[in-house]
């Protein structure tokens, strides 16, 4: 392209012309560009970065180039991220300018809709959670359980130091949570596990007054469902901790709900709804109860009344917030995932209540019958819990695992490795009608 | 002010759903449809007492549903409706292809993959954690932080870190002045520090004696942006670093207001040990109605080892993953905002040198220009990118408010706070001067006008003014909670 804001030598996301440049240093009363600039001479930079101005056709292509290089594989993987298929009314409308290029609702009076669209996902959580206060998003499933930690702090309603973690639980979860609380008192130990899921009596030992939070998860790291929440929230309870729950919104469409076994907050990753497969990008969902709302991280979307008497949008309980509270705010989060929660809210409208239950129970349905089918391969047993099962379950393969995976990956599939001579699969409706090729590729990499 | 243009009141008016001579607002989505699903039962696949009863949702087809959020979106702001000029959040236009890069097949992947099969993907990650590099004059970069304030995070980690490493554990506070962004105090009490809080000298820039009475063998680190909240470039800089690293100390970029330097100074000649960059300011990816952004970090090669795990190299073979000596671990589930990454990489790539540094010399050119234009009083200069006018009398959030008549998105009011009723500007270098001029008319309508007008506006937009007090003295976060 050679028109004039296309050429080389500026940035073609300026409007200026020469004329226009030069009438306006006038205006100023400057001398060029240049002399708008107070820098000292000793920390100025003269130098050059280096980098080659391309055209948006060179950029397409050469990041083209690059995803291709990625080999083609289909997916069974998941260990806390998971890809849905993503409905094409979600990006269509998720990318109008007025969602995708607004910032934070300052100014509600002409931010209405992003407001709306948020009340609705803050809506959409509490119905699948049955907590009352929702936020409107931390940066994904691990940063949101770092948070709640942070929030069990600052109670005065708990006191202790001890956090209380599975050991069976992502090492990526596990190090963001140690760092925020690194700048706490509190100490994060782990408790054991029994075929996949807690280990009620070992959690019942192992929690006392120290206590300050007991996390969870349903389904597990390793896809087994939970199968004692109850007792969870009742040890919880009994050391006065609180019991954080890890989900995500599809999974909670079907299994027992948050609230009726007494879990006080629940993170997760509520990206399962919205987003593909998007190398680890997420969305914390993070709902609590409304006893801990003047505690609660993040930006809430309420309701209020303007000035003609209509109901309005806005963003509330401001003074929890680091632009107001600054060192004593009850997190630093400002820029937070909005936009993945607009696109969240719009698939979970898409598949209303029948869709998403459907969706969950495929999610059960798929996962028990892929391991069935591996199981029938010699070589391999699956799934290895005697557990119900979501998106994903172990297999025990008899040939070393990280052998069986690259055999799988020659093959076109990619599983995850999580022992010696354990395999980690999942599989979603997106990738469900490649489970014959899978169990096919399988059954030579078995071998 | 030369000319006498007229506010043109034709910006932007905002969609209002009416219906007679009210204003319809468009309904919840729970108010058109409520559809309740049983779970479980016979047909279910899960034994009951691991289910729940039941699911409410609403249940719409996809006509209505497109509708309903295309009403939405006409409800809503945003940069191609007209100028945002929110001052320290850099309200670029987000240029639609960088859409259609990170939409490319084959981005989409999945980070447990092995480094053989993710070679693309991990090679755009080294060339951006270079490019950013070379931006920063930085020695090494993170790609891992998700925002702004999860890259100062991951910075003051560092810090911690490399202190402890040097068994200078000790050191238990952080110096932040008194004009920084609300994350700088946050971030740093986060981490466990004492936050020490600096005021500004007379001129807006850092108060060297009050810096150096802060400064001790208790400081870990110093927080400054530069230019500073004021648009100030902290001329100083030099000496700041020599009293922060006198006590052995690290100095920390905040980079939010990178959009004024590019390619003209660069924070690692100047003294900085570790910065964040805000690729959706300086990179114009899009601001998503709050987020997601991305917060990389570029540090000193001392500082390198402790950066998050895993960074990207590049070997004989390809690239590989690998985990830093004494990495500080992970800021991130996986590998932070990877799809805001690929926005931010294809935007530097259009641009390349003459484009960055033509970008920040634009920017510096309009906010100079619009303030030039308007009556309200900038007490602090020179400045760059962004200029902190005060509204004198005025009440600076009735001047916003009435701004929104006048079919713009007004500035960042109230703060930096050492401005009296400060209205913080950023037109960016997107605006034409013909916008900007529509901007200054805005602006002077508005400063002319009474105190009762301003306290009586908005009346242009889709709602009025919003009672704040009853939203917080009666939190309702839900649906359910407009029902009862
Ligand atoms: C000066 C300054 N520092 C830090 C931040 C925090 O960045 P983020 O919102 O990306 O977390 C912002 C903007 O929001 C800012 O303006």
């Amino acid at each position: 392209m050679t028109d004039r804001y296309h050429q080389a030598g500026g940035t073609p996301f300026a409007p200026h012309t020469e004329a226009e440049t030069a009438a306006m240093l006038d205006a100023i009363g400057a001398e060029s560009e240049v002399d708008l600039f107070d820098i000292p001479e000793s920390v100025a930079f003269d130098g050059e970065f280096g980098i080659d101005a391309r055209t948006e056709r060179e950029i397409r292509e050469e990041c083209g180039r690059l995803f291709g290089e990625n080999d083609d594989l289909v997916e069974f993987l998941g260990r806390n991220h998971h890809g849905h298929y993503v409905p094409s009314l979600v990006d269509h409308l998720a990318d109008r300018q007025e969602f995708l290029t607004s910032y934070t609702q300052y100014q509600p009076e002409i931010t209405q809709g992003f407001l709306q669209a948020l009340f609705e996902y803050q809506s959409i959580l509490a119905e699948v959670t049955g907590l009352g206060v929702p936020n409107a998003s931390m940066y994904d499933a691990a940063t949101a359980l770092g948070e709640a930690a942070t929030l069990a702090a600052r109670l005065r309603q708990v006191d202790g130091t001890r956090v209380l973690v599975p050991e069976l639980l992502c090492p990526g979860r596990r190090s963001v949570l140690d760092n925020y609380v690194a700048g706490t008192d509190l100490v994060v130990e782990t408790y054991p596990t029994a075929d996949a899921n807690v280990d009620v009596d070992a959690l019942a030992d192992a929690a006392d007054d120290d206590t300050v939070m007991i996390y969870a998860e349903n389904p597990t790291v390793r896809g087994t469902i939970e199968e004692h929440l109850a007792d969870i929230g009742r040890i919880a309870d009994d050391a006065g901790a609180l019991f954080c729950l890890g989900s995500d919104p599809v999974a909670l469409a079907i299994l027992e709900e948050p609230a009726s076994v007494g879990a006080d907050v629940v993170v997760g990753d509520a990206s399962v709804l919205g987003m593909p497969t998007s190398y680890g990008m997420g969305l914390g969902l993070f709902v609590t109860r409304e006893e801990f709302i003047r505690q609660v991280p993040g930006r809430l979307v309420g309701v209020s009344t303007d000035d003609a008497g209509n109901r309005a949008y806005t963003l509330t309980l401001q003074t929890r917030e680091q632009h107001i509270r600054r060192e004593r705010a009850t997190s630093n989060i400002c820029t937070n995932q909005a936009w993945v929660a607009l696109r969240t809210a719009i698939h979970a409208a898409m598949l209303g209540a029948s869709g998403l239950v459907d969706l969950a129970e495929t999610c059960v349905r798929e996962a028990e019958a892929l391991a069935a089918d591996l199981d029938s391969i010699d070589g391999i047993d699956a799934p290895i819990h005697d557990r119900h099962h979501f998106r994903e379950f172990v297999a025990r393969t008899d040939r070393r695992a990280a052998a069986v995976r690259d055999d799988l990956l020659e093959a076109g599939f990619a599983v995850h490795v999580v022992g010696d001579h354990e395999v980690q699969v999942c599989v979603t409706e997106r990738t469900e009608r490649r489970t014959d090729d899978l169990v096919a590729a399988f059954e030579e990499a078995a071998r | 002010m030369t000319d006498d243009r007229e506010p043109t009141m034709t910006g932007y008016d905002q969609a209002r759903w009416i219906d007679g001579d009210e204003p319809r607002y468009e309904p919840l989505l729970s108010e058109k449809d409520e559809t309740t699903v049983e779970v479980g039962g016979d047909d279910g696949p899960l034994p009951d007492d691991l289910t729940r009863d039941d699911l409410t949702l609403p249940e719409l087809s996809e006509p209505e549903l497109a509708r309903h959020y295309t009403r939405l979106s006409q409800m809503n702001y945003g940069i191609e409706s007209g100028p945002y000029p929110l001052g320290s959040c850099t309200m670029k236009y987000n240029p639609k292809f960088t859409e259609d890069v990170a939409a490319l097949p084959g981005a989409a992947v999945h980070p447990d993959r092995p480094d053989g099969t993710l070679q693309g993907t991990l090679e755009l990650m080294a060339h951006l954690q270079d490019y950013l590099a070379r931006i920063g004059g930085m020695d090494e970069v993170s790609l891992q932080p998700p925002a702004g304030a999860a890259g100062e995070f991951v910075g003051i980690l560092v810090a911690k870190a490399y202190h402890e490493h040097n068994d200078e554990g000790h050191r238990s506070e952080v110096i932040v002045p008194d004009s920084a962004h609300g994350t700088n105090f946050a971030t740093a009490a986060l981490a466990g520090y004492d936050v020490i809080e600096v005021p500004s000298a007379e001129d807006g820039r850092v108060d060297l004696d009050a810096l150096e009475a802060a400064a001790s063998e208790d400081t870990a680190a110093f927080m400054l942006t530069n230019p500073n909240t004021l648009g100030l470039f902290e001329r100083n800089i030099e000496a700041v670093a020599e009293i922060v690293h006198g006590v052995g100390g690290l100095l920390y970029y905040d980079g939010a207001n990178l959009n004024a330097l590019l390619g003209r100074a660069r924070p690692g000649d100047m003294g900085f040990d570790v910065m964040h960059y805000n690729v959706h300011k300086t990179f114009a990816t899009p601001h998503g109605g709050g987020g997601p952004g991305a917060g990389p970090v570029g540090v000193v090669e001392k500082l390198a080892p402790f950066l998050p795990a895993p960074r990207v190299r590049e070997r004989d073979d390809g690239f590989e993953r690998f985990d830093p000596e004494y990495t500080i671990g992970k800021v991130h589930g996986f590998e932070g905002n990877w799809l805001v990454l690929v926005k931010a990489f294809a935007y530097i790539a259009r641009l390349g040198d003459d484009g960055l540094r033509d970008a920040s010399a634009k920017a510096v050119l309009n906010a100079n220009y619009l303030a030039e234009r308007i009556g309200y009083e900038v007490p602090h200069g020179p400045f760059h990118h962004e200029f902190v006018a005060s509204a004198g009398d005025q009440d600076a959030a009735d001047v916003a408010k009435r701004m929104l008549d006048y079919g713009v998105h007004p500035p960042t009011t109230k703060w930096p706070d050492i401005v009296s009723e400060a209205l913080m500007t950023e037109p960016t270098e997107i605006e034409s001067r013909d916008s900007l001029d529509d901007l200054a008319a805005a602006f002077e309508a508005v400063r002319e006008e009474d105190d009762e007008t301003l306290a009586a506006a908005p009346d242009r937009t889709t709602a009025r003014r919003i009672d704040q007090t009853e939203a917080a003295r009666n939190p309702r976060l839900s649906w359910h909670d407009l029902a009862d």
